[in-house]
C-alpha cells in the first residue's frame, strides 16, 4: 500500500503542465467550444446562457471570436420549413442567437403596416361603448401594402396617400333577431371622407369640407384598382346589435409601427429558438429504449435497430 | 402548509365533535374513495331553498306579518286621561302602513263608536325581494322586463337613492346564564332576559364574598338573601338547600346570610320594605304597581324577566337564582382550587359567548333563517320606539283639544296620526345613517346599516352576508387584520368541550330548560335526545331542532333541544300531545325541585342562532344513497324532500358538539353520526372564490377575501342601466380557467425576476398586451344636479347654451336642451349642465381628461323637484401604479409597462402577458397560487376548465397537482409548469416558471 502512495506521488511530481498534449493553435478546447455553441438544460435552470460576444475572448488560445462578414456570408443560409399565407417557419444555420433577435425585435415593433387609428363615430346605440368599439376596430388587421403609402405626421392633410377611409353603417331592425357585425361589413372609400365638418360654413358653390382631403380616388391609382382594399380577414367580430340598434362609424387607417401601438404590428407573434439537441449520455436498449420512446410525447426518440456483428 | 391548514380543520372538526382526535391517515386522504358519494348537488339545491341573504329577507318578512302585528297590538290603545276615548287597532303592512282606527266619542253621556279604516301612519322602508317587495316571486323573465337583475339577491333597503344593508348583528344568546369576571375580578353571573313584554338584564355579583343583585332599577346592589326573602323565601335553610348540600356551597353564602341578618330582615314585608327603599325614583308612576308595592312589581316583571310569575308564585324565579348562585359558586370554587383552571373555566364560559358568535360565521353559509334573528328585531325595536313616540304625541294632541273648554267641533283622531311622520323619518334617517338610536330601550348604536357597495358583485354578496361582531372590544386579536366574519373559516375554536362540564353532582337528574326558563327534570337525557332526533327526522318537531348530549368525562350530559321561533308554539303542543306521553310525561313526573349542577336539558326556542345542514349517518353510513342523489337529479326530489325524509338535518352550534361529522364519507367511521355534505362549505362567499385555499397560508386567504370585493367585474345584468355614482367595468371579462365563479381576466404570467422593476410584488406587464386591450376598464362615475324651487316660489332653469361670445367654448358638449349630449368627449371646464339658479348662474364642472357622457336621465326626486343625471364614461388602460391582484392576495402595483419585443418568451412563442417576482412566494407560502398556475396552464393546453374548490381533491372538486402534471407532459410541457424562455432584449435564454393564470 505505502509502495502505490509513493509512487502516486512520482507521478504527480512528474506531473506538468508543458507534457499536456498540445492545445491545437486556432482550435477551442471541447468544454469551452461547448460553452460557446451550446445552451445546456439543466434540471433547475439552463447554463451558459450567454454567448461570448468579446472578439478577443479566446484569444491565448489562439481563437479569434470576432464576426466577420465574409464568414458569415459564407456559412449562413436560410431553409425556410414551413410558408403558408398565415405561417412562416425557417431554419437560420449559422447565425448567432442576437442576431436572430434583432430579426425577431424588427418583425413585432418595426415594420410599418397600416391600421385604424381615427374613428369618428355618427351614431352609436349598441351596447358597445364607443372607446370599445374603437379599439376593437383597431385590432382588425387591414389587406394593404403599406409601402403605398406614407406616413401622416401631425401637420399632414389625411389625402389619398397617407389614409385609407373604411365606412360602417350597420343597423339591426326592431323585430328582427340579433345580428353580429363582423370585419366585412368595414367598406372601403376610396374617395375618402363622406361626413362633412360642422364648423364651416357651407358655401353653396364650394365642396362641402369633410374629415379628409383626397385629390383623388383611391381607385384610380393602379395598385389599388385591382384588388380594392378591405380588412385581412371578413369574419371578425366587431359588435353585437339587438333590434333597433345602430353603429355608423367611419374609421381612418394610417401607416403606423408596431412600437408606438400593437395593432400596427405585423405579426401576431414572433419567436426564434435555438436548435435542440439531445444528447444521450449512454445507449438506450431494448425495453428501456420503448420506454423512453414512449415517455416523450412529442415523439423526439425513435429506435433503431442496432446492426449486430 | 396545506397539509397543515388541513389538520387544523380536521382537528377543529374533531373538537366540535367532541372526540379527542381522528388518526389522519395521509395516504387515506388522497387515496381515491370508490363509495363516495357525489353529494354536491345538494348545495346548489340547498341555496335555492335558502339562498344567501334569506336571512335578511325572512326576518324582514317575519317583522313585517308577524312582528309590526306584535307591536301594535301591544300598544293598541290610546287612552286619554282627559277623557277616555280612544283605541286603535292596525291592520295591515305595506309600504305605507295603514292602521284601522276606532274611537269613543263621548259627549254629554252619549257614547258613539267610529271607525276609520286605512289611515296612513307612515312609510315603511321594504325590504328588496322580501314578500311586500314588487320583486318577490318574480321569475327571471319577470324581473328583465323589469329592467332587473336577475342575480340580484336582494335583501337591502332603498333609501334616497341609495342601497343600504343592515347588518347581520351578533348577540348574546338571550336568557342564558353567563358566569363571567368584570375587570374587578368579582365574579358575575348575568342573564340578558328578553320577554315580550320587558327586556332587562339581570346581574348577580360577588364581591367581597358577599352576593348582590344589580339591577337597573333599583339605587343600590342589593344583597340577594334580600331579594330571596322578598320573593317569598324566608328560611335561609331552604336557600342553602337549594343551592346543594355541599358545605363548600353555604359557606360561600354564609356571608350574605349575616348581612341580612346584620340588617334585620328576617320576613317578606321587612325585604319588601328594605327593597321599597332602594328604588330609584321614576318619573310615571304605574298605577297598578302602587297598590301591591312597586318592589314587588319590579321583582315579579322586571328582575329575571324570561321566568314568568303566574299567580304570584315566586317559586320559578327563586330556582332561578339559585341556578344562577350555583353556577357561580361553581366558578369561584373551581377558582380556590385551582387558580389555572379557574381562568380556564372563565374562559370558557367567554368562549362559550364567543362560540356563538364564531360558529355564526363558521356556518354562516349554509345557515339559512336562523343566521340572524337580529334585523328584524332591531326594527321592530325601532318601529316600537317610533310607534310608542307617535302615540304619546297623539294622546298629547288629544288632550290638548279635549281639555279645551269648548269645542266646535267632534275629534277626529286620526288627524293627529301623521302629524309630524314621526314613523316614516324616524325609519328612513336611522336606515339611512345607521345610528340607532332608541330611546326607550336605552340603545345607541352608531354603524349598523351600510352603504352597499356595487362595485363588484362578489363585493355586494359580501355586504350582504358580513356579520356586525359585537365583541370586538374584549377581543385582542382585532383589528384591521383580524378575521372578517364572512369569510374565513373560523380557526381556533378553543374549550368547547369544557363549557359545560365544570361542576359535579348526582348523576341521573338533568334539568329540563327551555329558552332560559326551567321547566323540570329528566332522568334519563339520552333517551330524550334520541327520541326528539327520531321525531325530528321524521319531520314531527320543527327542523331547527337539535338535540345536544354532551357526555364528558364526568359522565355528565346535558341535553339541549332548540326550536325555531316560529315553531316553537307548536312544539309545546306536540311535545304536550306527541311526544309528551313519552318524554315530557317524564319531565312533568318529576317534582320540581332543584339540584345544584349543571347538568341540564336545555330546550330553547329563540331566533339567530345559526344552522347548517348536515348528512345523517347511521354507524358511519351515510343516509344518502346513490338513488336519492339521482333523484335529486332528475327533479324528482328537492331539498326540503331530504329534510322531510330524515336524510339531512339542521344542527346547530350546541348540537355539532355532540355530533361526529365527517369531513367525507370516507373517513367515516362507525362512531359517526353526521358527514359533510361539501367540506368547502364552511367557507363563506368571498373564501369560495379562492381557488386551492387550503393550500394556502391562512391570512393570504383573509387578504384576497377582501381584495375579491374590490375587484372589478360585472356587478349585475343590468348594469348598464344603472346609474351607480361609481362603477368600474371591465371591457374584456373572462371566465377563470381554474373555476370559480368571479369574472375576471386570465392572464399569461412569467412568475421571473425581470428588469428590477418588480421589486416589492410590482408587476412588469407587457405593453402589447395592453395595446390589444389586457385589463382595460371602464369606470362610470355619477354626477346630477337638481333644479331646486325655492320658498318664494323662484325655482333653478335650465338654459340653451350660448353658442357664440363669452363661454361659449365651454359649452359644446351641451345639446340644445342645455345638457350635455351622450358620447360627446368633454374636455377640461366644460360645461355638462347650464343651470341657473336664482342668485348666480353656474354649471358643474369636471377637470378629468376625455371622459364621456354616457347617459342622462332625468327624473324627479322626491319634493316633485326636476333632477338630472348624467352619467360619465371614461375608459382607462393600466398605466404604472395601477394595482393588480390574483385571487390568493398576492396583489401587487404595475412596476412599469414593456414592449413585446422586450418581453421573454417561450420557445413555442409564448410570450407573457404579465411577470411577477417569484420573491413573492416563499414567505407568502401561497401554494394554492402555483396549483392554480399549474392548473391554469393544463387548462389552456388541454382546453377544459379546471376546478379548484377548497378541500376538494377527494371527492373531485379540485384536479389534483398529479393529474395536472400529467396533462401538462402530455401537451409537451413540463412537469412542473417551467418553460424555456428567451430574453426578449438580448440574445440569452432564461429560464422560470411560465403559466397562464387570472387575476384581476
Amino acid at each position: 500500500m505505502a509502495g502505490q502512495e509513493e509512487e502516486r506521488g512520482d507521478t504527480k511530481k512528474k506531473f506538468s503542465i508543458f507534457d499536456l498534449p498540445d492545445v491545437p493553435m486556432g482550435q477551442l478546447p471541447d468544454h469551452l467550444q461547448l460553452h460557446r455553441t451550446r445552451v445546456l438544460c439543466n434540471n433547475d435552470a439552463p447554463i451558459h446562457t450567454e454567448s461570448v460576444q468579446y472578439s478577443g475572448a479566446y484569444a491565448t488560445v489562439g481563437v479569434d471570436n470576432s464576426l466577420r462578414f465574409d464568414h458569415f456570408r459564407n456559412n449562413f443560409r436560410v431553409e425556410v420549413v414551413r410558408l403558408t399565407e398565415e405561417d412562416m417557419e425557417f431554419d437560420m444555420v449559422g447565425i448567432d442567437a442576437a442576431i436572430a433577435n434583432a430579426f425577431r425585435r424588427i418583425l413585432i415593433a418595426e415594420l410599418p403596416t397600416m391600421a385604424i387609428e381615427k374613428v369618428l363615430i355618427a351614431n352609436n346605440t349598441s351596447v358597445v361603448q364607443d372607446e370599445v368599439l374603437a379599439h376593437r376596430l383597431g385590432l382588425i388587421p387591414i389587406g394593404v401594402d403599406p409601402r403605398h403609402f406614407e406616413y401622416l405626421s401631425e401637420n399632414d392633410q389625411p389625402n389619398e396617400r397617407n389614409t385609407i377611409v373604411f365606412k360602417l353603417h350597420v343597423s339591426c331592425k326592431r323585430g328582427s333577431p340579433r345580428i353580429t357585425v363582423k370585419s366585412d361589413e368595414l367598406k372601403w372609400l376610396p374617395n375618402g371622407s363622406e361626413l362633412v365638418k360642422e364648423s364651416t360654413p357651407s358655401d353653396s358653390a364650394s365642396k362641402p369640407e369633410t374629415y379628409t382631403s383626397f385629390s383623388c380616388s383611391q381607385e384610380t391609382i393602379p395598385e389599388f384598382a385591382k384588388n380594392p382594399i378591405a380588412p385581412k380577414y371578413p369574419d371578425i367580430i366587431i359588435a353585437k346589435l339587438g333590434p333597433g340598434q345602430e353603429i355608423e362609424l367611419e374609421a381612418h387607417a394610417v401607416k403606423g409601427k408596431g412600437k408606438t401601438h400593437a395593432k400596427w404590428s405585423p405579426v401576431a407573434t414572433a419567436w426564434y429558438r435555438m436548435f435542440p439537441e439531445v444528447v444521450l449520455l449512454e445507449e438506450v436498449e431494448d425495453d428501456l429504449a420503448e420506454e423512453l420512446k414512449s415517455k416523450c410525447p412529442v415523439d423526439v426518440f425513435d429506435i433503431e435497430d442496432l446492426g449486430k456483428g | 402548509m396545506g397539509l397543515k391548514q388541513e389538520e387544523i380543520l380536521l382537528s377543529n372538526n374533531s373538537i366540535n365533535s367532541n372526540v379527542g382526535e381522528i388518526p389522519i391517515d395521509k395516504q387515506k386522504l388522497a387515496a381515491p374513495i370508490k363509495s363516495a358519494l357525489d353529494k354536491y348537488q345538494l348545495v346548489p339545491e340547498f341555496l335555492k331553498v335558502r339562498g344567501l341573504v334569506k336571512q335578511h329577507l325572512d326576518s324582514f318578512n317575519y317583522f313585517v306579518n308577524t312582528g309590526i302585528k306584535k307591536i301594535v297590538c301591544a300598544n293598541d290603545m290610546i287612552v286619554s286621561d282627559v277623557d277616555p276615548v280612544f283605541s286603535s287597532g292596525l291592520k295591515m303592512y305595506a309600504a305605507p302602513i295603514l292602521v284601522n282606527i276606532e274611537y269613543t266619542q263621548g259627549s254629554r253621556g252619549v257614547k258613539m263608536r267610529a271607525e276609520k279604516n286605512d289611515l296612513v301612519i307612515g312609510r315603511m322602508p321594504i325590504m328588496l325581494r322580501s314578500c311586500c317587495c314588487v320583486l318577490y316571486g318574480k321569475d327571471e323573465a319577470e324581473l328583465a322586463r323589469l329592467g332587473e337583475c336577475p342575480l340580484d339577491p336582494g335583501g337591502y333597503f332603498i333609501i334616497k337613492g341609495t342601497d343600504k344593508v343592515m347588518l347581520i348583528q351578533e348577540q348574546l344568546s338571550k336568557n342564558r346564564i353567563i358566569i363571567d369576571a368584570d375587570k374587578k375580578g368579582n365574579i358575575n353571573a348575568s342573564v340578558t332576559s328578553s320577554s315580550e313584554a320587558t327586556k332587562s338584564k339581570t346581574v348577580i355579583q360577588m364581591e367581597k364574598e358577599k352576593i348582590y343583585l344589580l339591577l337597573n332599577q333599583f339605587v343600590k346592589k342589593i344583597p340577594i338573601m334580600v331579594v330571596m326573602k322578598a320573593m317569598g323565601m324566608e328560611s335561609d335553610q331552604e336557600v342553602v338547600q337549594m343551592l346543594g348540600r355541599d358545605p363548600r356551597y353555604s359557606a360561600l353564602l354564609l356571608p350574605s346570610i349575616e348581612e341580612c341578618a346584620g340588617i334585620n330582615i328576617y320576613t317578606q314585608e321587612q325585604a319588601l320594605q328594605f327593597l321599597e327603599a332602594k328604588l330609584k325614583r321614576s318619573m310615571y308612576a304605574d298605577r297598578a304597581s302602587e297598590k301591591e308595592g312597586r318592589a314587588l312589581s319590579i321583582l315579579r316583571v322586571v328582575f329575571l324577566a324570561n321566568v314568568p310569575v303566574r299567580s304570584d308564585n315566586f317559586r320559578p324565579k327563586c330556582l332561578y337564582v339559585a341556578v344562577m348562585l350555583r353556577r357561580m359558586m361553581d366558578a369561584i370554587l373551581n377558582k380556590d382550587a385551582m387558580d389555572d383552571k379557574a381562568k380556564q373555566v372563565l374562559r370558557c364560559h367567554r368562549s362559550y359567548l364567543f362560540k356563538n358568535s364564531r360558529s355564526l360565521r363558521k356556518h354562516k353559509r349554509l345557515c339559512g333563517e336562523q343566521a340572524s334573528g337580529a334585523i328584524w328585531q332591531l326594527i321592530s325595536l325601532l318601529f316600537e320606539d317610533l310607534f310608542k313616540t307617535t302615540i304619546t304625541e297623539v294622546k298629547r294632541h288629544i288632550d290638548t283639544v279635549l281639555s279645551k273648554p269648548s269645542r266646535s267641533s267632534a275629534l277626529d283622531p286620526s288627524l293627529f296620526l301623521r302629524t309630524k311622520e314621526i314613523i316614516t323619518g324616524g325609519l328612513e334617517r336611522t336606515l339611512s345613517t345607521g345610528n340607532f338610536d332608541i330611546k326607550c330601550f336605552r340603545m345607541h348604536r352608531k354603524g349598523m346599516t351600510q352603504v352597499l357597495a356595487r362595485l363588484s358583485f362578489i363585493g355586494t354578496l359580501g355586504y350582504m352576508t358580513k356579520i356586525q361582531p359585537q365583541f370586538e372590544k374584549s377581543r385582542k386579536v382585532s383589528g384591521p387584520r383580524a378575521l372578517q366574519p364572512s369569510q374565513c373559516y373560523s380557526l381556533g375554536v378553543e374549550d368547547l368541550e369544557l363549557l359545560s362540564g365544570e361542576e359535579l353532582h348526582t348523576p341521573n337528574s338533568f334539568l329540563v330548560i327551555l329558552n332560559g326558563l326551567i321547566l323540570g327534570k329528566h332522568r334519563r337525557p339520552q333517551h330524550f335526545a334520541v327520541a326528539l332526533r327520531k321525531l325530528r327526522r321524521a319531520g314531527k318537531v320543527g327542523e331547527f331542532v337539535s338535540v345536544f348530549v354532551n357526555e364528558k368525562q364526568l359522565n355528565k350530559s346535558v341535553v339541549v333541544v332548540y326550536v325555531g321561533v316560529r315553531i316553537l308554539v307548536i312544539l309545546k303542543h306536540i311535545c304536550l300531545r306527541v311526544v309528551g306521553m313519552h318524554i315530557f310525561w317524564k319531565l312533568f313526573d318529576v317534582e320540581l325541585y332543584l339540584c345544584a349542577d349543571q347538568l341540564c336539558v336545555y330546550i330553547a326556542s329563540d331566533g339567530g342562532r345559526v344552522c347548517r345542514p348536515l348528512v345523517i349517518a347511521d354507524k358511519g353510513i351515510s343516509r344518502i344513497k346513490e338513488h336519492h342523489m339521482k333523484e335529486l337529479l332528475d327533479g324528482v326530489r328537492s331539498f326540503d324532500d331530504f329534510l322531510r325524509h330524515g336524510l339531512i338535518e339542521y344542527l346547530d352550534v350546541n348540537e355539532e358538539n355532540n355530533a361526529l361529522i365527517a369531513l367525507y364519507e370516507g373517513e367515516a367511521t362507525p362512531d359517526t353520526t353526521h358527514i359533510e355534505i361539501e367540506p368547502f362549505t364552511i367557507l363563506g362567499v368571498c373564501a369560495g372564490l379562492i381557488p386551492y385555499p387550503h393550500h394556502n397560508q391562512s391570512p393570504r386567504n383573509t387578504y384576497q377575501c377582501a381584495m375579491g370585493k374590490q375587484a372589478m367585474g360585472n356587478i349585475a345584468y343590468n348594469q348598464l342601466n344603472r346609474m351607480d355614482t361609481l362603477l368600474y367595468l371591465l371591457v374584456h371579462p373572462q371566465r377563470p380557467l381554474l373555476t370559480t365563479r368571479t369574472i375576471e381576466l386570465n392572464a399569461t404570467v412569467a412568475v421571473m425576476s425581470y428588469s428590477g422593476y418588480d421589486i416589492e410584488d410590482a408587476i412588469v406587464m407587457n405593453k402589447s398586451s395592453l395595446d390589444r386591450g389586457f385589463g382595460r376598464c371602464i369606470v362610470m362615475k355619477r354626477y346630477s344636479g337638481v333644479i331646486q324651487k325655492y320658498d318664494n316660489g323662484a325655482s333653478d332653469r335650465i338654459l340653451r347654451p350660448q353658442r357664440t361670445g363669452v363661454g361659449s367654448e365651454k359649452m359644446q358638449i351641451l345639446d340644445d336642451d342645455g345638457i350635455a349630449a351622450p358620447g360627446e368627449i368633454i374636455r377640461p371646464d366644460d360645461v355638462y349642465i347650464n343651470k341657473q339658479s336664482p342668485v348666480i348662474t353656474r354649471g358643474s364642472r369636471i377637470t378629468s381628461a376625455e371622459p364621456l357622457p354616457d347617459k342622462v336621465a332625468l327624473s324627479s326626486d322626491r319634493n316633485e323637484n326636476p333632477c338630472i343625471k348624467i352619467l360619465i364614461r371614461h375608459t382607462r388602460r393600466p398605466e404604472v401604479g395601477d394595482k393588480f391582484s390574483s385571487r390568493h392576495g398576492q396583489k401587487g402595483v404595475c412596476g412599469t409597462i414593456i414592449q413585446q419585443e422586450d418581453f421573454p418568451f417561450s420557445e413555442r412563442g409564448i410570450c407573457p402577458d404579465l411577470i411577477m417576482d417569484p420573491h413573492g412566494f416563499p414567505s407568502r407560502m401561497t401554494v394554492g397560487k402555483m396549483i392554480e398556475l399549474l392548473g391554469g396552464k393544463a387548462g389552456v393546453s388541454c382546453g377544459r376548465f379546471h376546478y379548484g374548490s377548497a378541500f376538494g381533491e377527494p371527492s373531485g372538486h379540485a384536479d389534483k397537482v398529479e393529474a395536472i402534471s400529467e396533462t401538462l407532459i402530455k401537451h409537451g410541457f413540463s412537469y412542473n409548469g417551467k418553460d424555456f424562455l428567451y430574453s426578449g432584449s438580448a440574445a440569452y435564454a432564461l429560464s422560470f416558471s411560465l403559466c397562464p393564470f387570472l387575476g384581476s
